[in-house]
């Protein structure tokens, strides 16, 4: 067991400055208002730096540095890029541990994920997309015996990110690593509860790209965010969030006519057929760790299976097995490695889950664990904890239809493939989706049926980078991760080119 | 706290004396305000509260109520239509915790967050607003 010491402290891996300014053209620079605002630890409740406070005004600024960079880099040779990402990654892969305490401090969430997932993860991201740059081609049409389409692959120029607090570090490499690839710059606006970790890590990498290829401005999103959707010198805006900012941001975007990508969340159904029980063996198990799953990162994932449901065949020994799984999870110091379920991100979220539980309670639903804030001991008190808990009700019940983002989920039972797959598709969202059977055939058919971007099938909460994640129905336009992100971020160049010296005869 | 709708239908919408406080502050900064309440991902549960008329409303969204905070401008609140449909069985009641929403939501700055809390109607009261929509 380790307890990694808490960044700030003499012995710990992570430096904490008193202050962190923008980073903009390769410099870190003060706000133009001069004002900071105070960032929060989740694992402790308290202030631990101040950070920037982003306007309109630092948005420009990072504006033209990233225009003055874009077009140079652009040109880069894809073998350049290429290395740069490579290079991106070898150094965060020599930072591993450092980067990895840094964010289990801003976000809360345990450091045995932060280590074996967020930031492996994000270092395997840019790796990918180093790769499958130098891959990418551009095509040849004969349109005629003299006549050529050439289509090339071209960066849009300089896009804008708005980055969510549930992985500060991770998505934020989602969004950064594809539109760097494809040869753009970026101006990205972390979240306003987590601004710090980012920073750490261009504190690391900054100075391997060329100045203003990155920029970095903190602040609060009506502040900050705002400007920076809606801003003309944008080519696209890039989003993850929820559906009344996705919808604003469409707006912005139809006033300056420029794409989006909107990650939006989901409600995502984790279905349980009988088969699963069929024998209590090492899938059954796996099975089990799968109902678990939407404990990971204390649910403040967009893709929680938050709901659960299982074929009543098999419900109440399957339930019995799965609530006392449940139980067996340890909730502590997210600084301690041995900890599976750590702090909520900040106190808004912790209230907003508390007031589900109690919407969840008032509606009907039976509590068969947890249903309580967690209250750690000593120096954690004033940590945002939560008990995993599950619910047992119905599909129309709130707790059954609306993103909680904590470590909840909401369970009822089906008849049959036919009963499930109804209440699966019953919501307003379809980003993620889990199917656990022994009978192949079935998980294929219940995997087509469900109207979700990503149907995790025997499995849950794998992100490789070479598996396309993103929304159906609400949860948002267009995806992340894989190759097809590079498309993304860029244009087609269509060069229509006659190769013919006589006149079409038409004047 | 205050109820707060015109008609003698019970109220879908209400306001506590401290999210009063802050609208009326709010409205001192940046004029007339509205609330669109979000779904989804993150702050998926938050009302947002911006200045009226910067969020574009249309036929997908449907008008719960207007909250009376003892200014001339009552506080318009909104839901997109397909979310009211999983929603129409409770009472929403907007409130204010310490907190730090994302979102372009206009009270972040000040270090806190608006959040709703809910309540199931009660059976005479879902009668009461099931035969009003009945009536429509």
């Amino acid at each position: 067991m380790t307890v990694y010491t808490a960044p700030g402290q003499p012995d710990s891996l992570v430096t904490v400055q008193g202050r962190y300014g923008h980073y903009i053209g390769g410099d870190w620079v003060d706000p133009v208002k001069g004002a900071y605002f105070e960032n929060i630890s989740p694992v402790n409740g308290k202030p631990f730096t101040e950070i920037a406070r982003g306007t309109a005004e630092d948005i420009e600024a990072a504006l033209d540095a990233a225009h003055a960079a874009a077009p140079a880099w652009g040109k880069t040779s894809t073998t350049e890029r290429s290395n740069i990402l490579l290079k991106i990654a070898d150094v965060m892969e020599e930072n591993l541990t450092a980067i990895a305490v840094a964010e289990t401090w801003e976000n809360g969430k345990p450091v045995r994920e932060t280590l074996a997932a967020d930031i492996p993860l994000a270092i395997d991201h840019f790796r990918y997309f180093g790769g499958v740059l130098r891959a990418q081609e551009g095509t040849i049409g004969e349109i005629d015996e003299n006549t050529v389409a050439y289509h090339f692959h071209e960066p849009l120029g300089v896009v804008g990110q708005i980055i969510p607090w549930n992985f500060p570090i991770l998505m934020a490499v989602w969004k950064l690593a594809p539109a760097l690839a494809a040869g753009n710059a970026v101006v990205l606006k972390p979240a306003e509860q987590t601004p710090w970790s980012i920073l750490k890590l261009v504190e690391l990498i900054g100075d391997l790209l060329p100045a203003g290829v990155l920029n970095v401005v903190n602040g609060f999103g009506v502040e900050a965010g705002k400007p920076l959707a809606s801003s003309p010198r944008v080519a696209k805006v890039a989003f993850t969030g929820e559906t009344t900012t996705g919808r604003l941001i469409m707006q912005y975007a139809s006033q300056n006519i420029i794409p989006v990508t909107l990650e939006l969340g989901g409600k995502s159904p984790n279905i349980f057929f009988d088969s699963v029980a069929a024998e209590k063996d090492a899938f059954y198990d796996k099975a089990l760790e799968g109902f678990t799953m939407f404990a990971l990162n204390q649910g403040e994932i967009c893709t929680c299976p938050s709901r659960a449901l299982v074929q009543r065949s098999m419900y109440s020994d399957f339930v019995g097995d799965a609530v006392a799984r449940v139980e067996k999870i340890k909730q502590g110091n997210p600084l301690d490695d041995t900890t599976m379920l750590g702090a909520q991100a900040s106190n808004d979220q912790l209230e907003k889950i508390l007031s589900y539980i109690e919407i969840g309670k008032d509606e009907g639903a039976k509590v068969l664990t947890g249903g309580e804030r967690t209250i750690l001991e000593g120096d954690l008190a004033e940590g945002y904890y939560v008990q995993p808990t599950v619910f047992e009700g119905d599909n129309s019940m709130r707790i059954f239809q609306e993103e909680i983002f904590g470590p909840v989920v909401s369970l009822t039972g089906f008849d049959d493939e036919a009963d499930g797959l109804k209440i699966a598709n019953d919501t307003l969202y379809g980003l993620g989706a889990g199917v656990w059977s022994r009978d192949g055939s079935q998980a294929f058919r219940a995997g087509k049926e469900i109207q979700a971007g990503r149907v995790w099938t025997n499995c849950y909460h794998a992100y490789p980078a070479h598996a396309a994640f993103g929304g159906y129905k609400q949860s948002g336009i267009g995806r992340e991760t894989h190759k097809m992100m590079l498309d993304h971020y860029q244009q087609t160049k269509n060069l229509l080119v006659s190769y013919s010296p006589d006149a079409l005869g038409f004047f | 706290m205050s109820a707060t709708h015109a008609s003698s239908l019970p109220a879908r919408v209400a306001v506590t004396d401290e999210a009063a406080d802050l609208l009326r502050r709010l409205v001192g900064n940046h004029g007339p305000v509205m609330f669109h309440q979000s779904g989804g991902c993150c702050d998926g549960s938050a009302p947002m509260c911006y200045p009226n008329g910067d969020f574009m409303l249309g036929d997908a969204d449907i008008h719960l109520g207007d909250l009376d905070i003892g200014l001339d401008d009552q506080v318009p609140v909104w839901m997109s239509r397909s979310q009211f449909e999983y929603w129409s069985h409770t009472h929403l009641t907007i409130d204010v915790v310490p907190g730090r929403g994302a979102g372009f939501s206009l009270e972040a700055p000040e270090g806190v967050r608006f959040l709703i809390r809910s309540r199931l109607f009660t059976d005479e009261e879902a009668q009461r607003l099931d035969r009003e929509t009945a009536q429509h």
